[in-house]
């Protein structure tokens, strides 16, 4: 992210020395932008907090485990659709599942529902597409992380 | 103002009910409202407004300054492969959680950019974004990511393509929010 910031900051300099006028109008329309999602995002993050709250790590192990077969495909996709995560909360969470036993293709569904599918950002995603094409690009990542978590299970088997 | 209000009636709610939780929870010590606060709300405030702002001035400079031709010609209608490449790398090389990847596509999709190219933007732009890979093969290893990024690809370039074709066949529009 730091990197995005830096060039931002030099991008909008070297804007603002090549045409002032204009980076001026730029930055007002991007933060025009930022304040129009802006309530819906706070909504999102008040609603998602209180979810994370109620779901322990204990339970997401029971659900992912070896134990749970074909069963954990389907658990590990659907919380990772559910859940949103960021990545350096995700990743050490993930290598914990795996040292306690979740297997890297069980892991791989839940990685990629978990970057692909929101299903709780679809109230942000359905002002930008209109709800139905939010719900199919949702429903058709589900689909695509299922068939990539059972082909590396597939992979993972044999090498 | 009314109509700002009103189109954001639900947003408001969460937001003043939620405001009023968090007081009273401070107020009189309610450990669960606080751990809400504490642990999660704030992490997610923090990752936002660091993310948000500057992904929309880089929007707006890019609306400002990038012509709609130029976009149309490079990952338009008519680019084919060289168009799936260049958006891919567009999106590899940002940051940022998946609601921060919408308005930049709707500014594309503004400028020209064809309808499967944004969805494979959209699936690219969380799918291997190089800043995070780092973090997936500390934690999970070369082996898995590899894996998981080669068997990926061919999935969500599919996907955009069926989401393309669906979008302009029911005359799909992006809406400015």
């Amino acid at each position: 992210m730091i990197y995005i910031t830096i060039l931002t900051i030099l991008l909008t300099f070297v804007s603002f020395i090549f045409d002032r006028e204009k980076t001026w109008r730029g930055i007002k329309k991007g933060v025009k932008q930022f304040l129009n999602i802006l309530p819906t995002l706070l909504s999102v993050i008040i609603l998602i907090s209180i979810v994370l709250y109620f779901v322990s790590d204990e339970v997401l192990m029971e659900y992912f485990g070896r134990d749970a077969g074909i069963f954990a495909y389907f658990s590990a996709g659907i919380v990772g659709a559910v859940a949103i995560l960021p990545g350096f909360i995700a990743y050490p969470l993930a290598g914990i599942l795996v040292k306690s036993g979740v297997s890297l293709s069980v892991i791989a569904v839940f990685i990629t529902t978990l970057k692909m599918v929101g299903v709780l950002t679809i109230p942000i995603e359905k002002r930008y597409f209109g709800l139905k094409v939010a719900l199919m690009r949702n429903a058709l990542s589900f689909i695509g992380a299922l068939i990539v978590g059972i082909i590396m299970a597939l992979f993972l088997s044999y090498l | 103002m009314t109509e700002y209000l009103k189109k954001y009636r639900f947003d408001f709610s969460v937001i003043i009910a939620f405001s009023i939780f968090i007081i009273y929870s401070l107020f009189f010590q309610f450990n669960p409202g606080i751990d809400i606060l504490k642990n999660n709300f704030w992490e997610f405030l923090k990752e936002m407004l660091i993310a948000l702002p500057v992904m929309f001035i880089l929007i707006g400079l890019f609306d400002v300054w990038v012509s709609k031709e130029r976009v149309q010609r490079h990952i338009g209608d008519s680019s084919g492969v060289k168009g799936v490449l260049l958006v891919m790398l567009l999106a590899f090389v940002q940051a940022g959680p998946l609601y921060a990847a919408f308005p930049v596509v709707y500014i594309l999709k503004k400028k020209g950019a064809s309808s499967s190219n944004i969805f494979i933007y959209l699936s690219s732009f969380t799918m291997a974004k190089v800043p995070m890979l780092t973090f997936e093969i500390g934690f999970l290893g070369l082996e898995f990511s590899l894996l998981r990024l080669i068997l990926s690809i061919p999935v969500f370039i599919l996907i955009g393509l069926i989401m393309g074709r669906y979008f302009d066949k029911h005359k799909g529009a992006l809406n400015e929010v």
